[in-house]
């Protein structure tokens, strides 16, 4: 009974955070310098120095510039964030993008890895859940012939080696 | 030198064949007791020597190689397109890491040295270390096989001989790299040896936890090497790229750091097996996954199947490591399946709070951290075979999902020490987490109130968000170790008369395995400390003329001069800045640009000037060809320097570790001497 409401407490616990995680990335960044940074942040830059548009800066880069200019001019003109993702991806194709759309098949590799997580951390709960109920049983039917004296000098081996070394 | 160099090779693969097969044969008359003309024993000891004298041979060939790079002997191609006549002594020494051929080389070369020294410490046990030689034996044919037929380092220029080289990448010519790829290299090589280890423990049926004992050593500094290495990668990207950052999800750097993961999984869990006899099968897997991903992360460094800026020009040998890496892994499956009975546990987990559940989620946390990075580093090769639509994976994608895989696991390096084994009470649980959990609040209240705050101008900073967080675990984790490493000296403390310094000395260097833990934890906290500054970073960037000045933070940068430079190697031509502060002048710094003559290439030379709260980095970016005037980019980046200090406290704790622990009750003890293991004990295998 304790066990379940212990449970029950951490997985409320968990939703709240995944719940405050989910708001904070919901949000996005508004003005046009952060706007400039962030995009500049979500793209490649072209040139195979394989770095971010916002962080290419080596000593006469063919791309990067001209591509900063396209970015600025177009959250000048009020285009959207996901119309300008969408722009320079027709224009320079989809590995413009520095991380895969939240949409097609480039879902999948969002979801692969929390789907992972949560299944191995699933079923390593229920493991060692269902681990401990079965030596809690096989506890039980062990003490319960057990003479009191016998009994109280496990409780004590356990109470003084609980708390072991690394 | 050549035709030296490439006898050396075909000897060292035919005693490598030769303790292949002998040794293979020795075990197998061994396992079975058939009879045969010569003895197995003496077999087994012909196999090992012959994998000593491997070491020679392959030492013989890289000798071979470095002489020829000394002496700009451009009649063999690697030298020719890897060297020339004025690169400096110290970086014609690194030329042998710099290609595809001698990083091979260099990689069969440590293979050999760890497989002298496994070969001449046999004694250890005798068996179990015939096992691991003639598997490792397996390994060194495979590299020395490509050494002579793929990727032969020896091979001669056709055409006439030119009269000096191609010169080394200029990216390469940095005092780091005279260090760095060798210690990536001994991290990844050394994981051959634990791997042989598990593997033969469980080919032979190995009685106990003995072979993990033997390994332990192997394991640790084979993961120090690793650990090393990728933190001097780091900062050589750092003070080379010129782009401010240490770490940019490349898919070689992620090569790395995934092997070091499921590494790091293994020394917790195999505490495990250790201790209770729990997680065999687990550990068994955790190793092979752990050579299986220096494999992989080979493969993708020579094979072009991601892009990446450290890869080599794609070439045939791709196919040798998938064909070899297919083998390996059947060899693990049939071995595991043949003798999976014996890797039973004998107890199992008795509570989802205790130290045990916490080692199991620390794995699973790794190993999650582990998939999220193969699954980002293979996925655009994926993607492309499912859809045909090659994507980027880069630094927005990890940052989103491995950042808080990263703060979870950080939680768990403090939560799982202040578990007690088996099962923990509420009431142990409360008296345990209460100071860290207090540590936490503060922190994040401090840190709101001096303006960390994931909220600005009315817009959520995910980055600033995750440095709140990482900050605040930061605390409550190190508020966790602090106070296990005072409970424990204050007894001490008590137990002695002496003060508490001495109290923890001593309470180290009783259980140094576990205090050096805890070490490594505290070098894990800084190096994050370090990591979440990152979510600070300011940067600008402008034109100077003579006296002109750039602000950034503090500092005040006034250009006082523009100078040129010229060697055999390279031109180069700097700024000198003044740097004030509080309109005090501090110090002058000189960043750089180099043009190498021989390649043409240009090379920034940033300038740093660091101090614990932050690095004032300064980049020359060229000239602006229309005004002529240099232009400069000043990038203030905080706490960066903790994350090399935490590589020292990390390595400084592994050494602790390292080192056996004080034990009074045996200190006193006369042990009578052991007898040395003779040759009968090799017999009764099980294969």
């Amino acid at each position: 009974m304790r066990h379940s409401t212990h449970l029950t407490f951490w997985l409320r616990a968990v939703q709240a955070g995944l719940l405050a995680v989910a708001i904070c990335f919901s949000l996005g960044a508004t003005d046009a310098s952060s706007r400039f940074n962030d995009l500049g942040h979500r793209m490649m830059c072209t040139c195979s120095c394989a770095q971010l548009l916002g962080e290419c800066n080596h000593v006469g880069c063919p791309e990067s510039g001209r591509m900063r200019n396209e970015l600025s001019d177009a959250i000048a003109a009020g285009k959207s964030d996901k119309e300008i993702l969408t722009w320079f991806s027709a224009k320079y194709g989809a590995t413009v993008l520095a991380a895969p759309t939240a949409h097609g098949f480039d879902l999948v590799a969002w979801i692969a890895p929390f789907a992972v997580f949560a299944a191995a951390l699933l079923g390593t709960i229920l493991l060692v859940r269902r681990w401990s109920v079965g030596k809690t049983q096989m506890a039980a039917a062990d003490t319960s012939t057990m003479d009191p004296a016998e009994r109280e000098r496990r409780e004590q081996i356990r109470r003084e080696t609980g708390d072991g070394g690394f | 030198m050549a035709a030296f160099g490439s006898f050396a090779l075909l000897i060292a693969l035919a005693l490598a064949a030769y303790n292949l097969l002998a040794g293979t044969l020795a075990l197998r008359l061994i396992a079975t007791g058939q009879p045969a003309r010569i003895s197995p024993e003496r077999l087994a000891d012909t196999a090992r020597r012959a994998g000593i004298a491997v070491f020679l041979a392959v030492t013989a060939a890289a000798f071979a190689l470095i002489w020829s790079v000394f002496s700009n002997d451009f009649s063999i191609t690697y030298i020719m397109e890897h060297s020339n006549r004025a690169l400096p002594g110290a970086y014609k020494f690194s030329a042998l890491w710099s290609g595809q051929e001698g990083s091979l080389l260099l990689w069969a070369w440590l293979l050999g040295t760890y497989g002298f020294i496994l070969r001449l410490t046999h004694k250890t046990d005798v068996k179990l270390y015939a096992y691991a030689g003639t598997i490792l034996a397996g390994i060194q044919v495979f590299f020395l096989s490509i050494l002579c037929f793929a990727a032969p380092p020896f091979a001669l220029y056709r055409g006439a001989i030119p009269d000096d080289g191609n010169g080394l990448n200029p990216l390469l010519q940095y005092p780091e790299m005279v260090i760095h790829p060798p210690m990536l290299y001994l991290g990844y090589v050394g994981f051959s040896v634990p791997f042989c280890f598990a593997l033969g423990a469980l080919m032979m049926r190995y009685p106990g936890e003995k072979w993990i004992k033997v390994t332990r050593l192997w394991t640790m500094v084979t993961w120090l090497f690793l650990t090393a290495g990728i933190f001097l990668g780091m900062h050589w990207a750092y003070a080379v790229l010129g782009w401010g950052g240490y770490w940019g999800w490349d898919p070689v750097e992620n090569a790395s750091f995934m092997p070091w993961l499921t590494g790091t999984a293994f020394l917790h869990s195999v505490m495990m097996q250790e201790k209770k006899g729990m997680m065999k099968s687990w550990n068994v897997w955790l190793i092979f996954s752990t050579f299986l991903l220096t494999l992989l992360g080979t493969l993708l460094t020579r094979a072009g199947l991601v892009s990446s800026v450290h890869a080599f020009a794609q070439s045939s040998i791709g196919t040798w490591f998938v064909v070899f890496m297919g083998i390996v892994l059947a060899v693990c499956i049939f071995t595991y399946v043949l003798q999976r009975s014996h890797l039973k546990s004998e107890h199992h987990l008795e509570s989802l709070v205790s130290r045990e559940s916490s080692f199991l989620f620390n794995n699973l946390v790794l190993l999650t951290a582990c998939f999220v990075i193969l699954w980002g580093t293979l996925f655009p090769v994926i993607s492309e075979y499912v859809v045909g639509n090659k994507v980027t994976v880069g630094a927005p994608f990890y940052n989103r999902v491995a950042v808080p895989i990263g703060i979870f696991l950080l939680l768990l390096t403090g939560v799982g020490p202040l578990l007690p084994w088996r099962a923990a009470s509420f009431k142990s649980i409360r008296r345990n987490f209460v100071l860290p959990v207090i540590a936490f609040w503060v922190t994040a209240i401090v840190c709101l109130a001096v303006g960390v705050q994931p909220w600005k101008d009315g817009a959520f900073d995910t980055g600033n968000f995750y440095a709140l967080v990482a900050f605040a675990v930061s605390a409550a984790v190190l508020t966790a170790i602090l106070s296990e490493f005072l409970r424990g000296a204050a007894v001490i403390s008590r137990q002695t008369g002496k003060n508490l310094i001495v109290g923890t000395w001593l309470l180290t260097r009783r259980n140094t395995r576990r205090y050096g833990g805890y070490i490594i934890h505290i070098g894990v906290v800084i190096v994050v400390v370090g990591l979440a500054g990152s979510a600070f970073n300011r940067n600008t960037e402008s034109e100077l003329a003579l006296h002109d000045k750039l602000t950034i933070g503090p500092y005040t940068l006034e250009c006082v001069g523009f100078t040129q430079d010229s060697n055999l190697n390279y031109n180069s031509e700097y700024a000198l800045l003044d740097v004030y502060k509080g309109g005090k002048k501090q110090f002058q710094m000189a960043p750089e640009k180099r043009v190498y003559l021989i390649t043409g290439q240009p090379q920034t030379m940033v300038a740093i000037h660091s101090v614990p709260s932050w690095d004032l980095y300064v980049v020359y970016e060229g000239t602006n060809p229309d005004t002529g005037q240099p232009i400069i980019k000043a990038i203030l980046n905080p706490l960066v320097g903790w994350i090399w200090a935490g590589l020292v406290v990390l390595v400084f704790g592994t050494l602790v570790a390292l080192v056996p622990s004080l034990s009074p009750s045996t200190a006193s003890l006369r042990v009578p001497a052991r007898t040395a293991p003779t040759e009968p004990a090799l017999k009764g295998g099980h294969l």
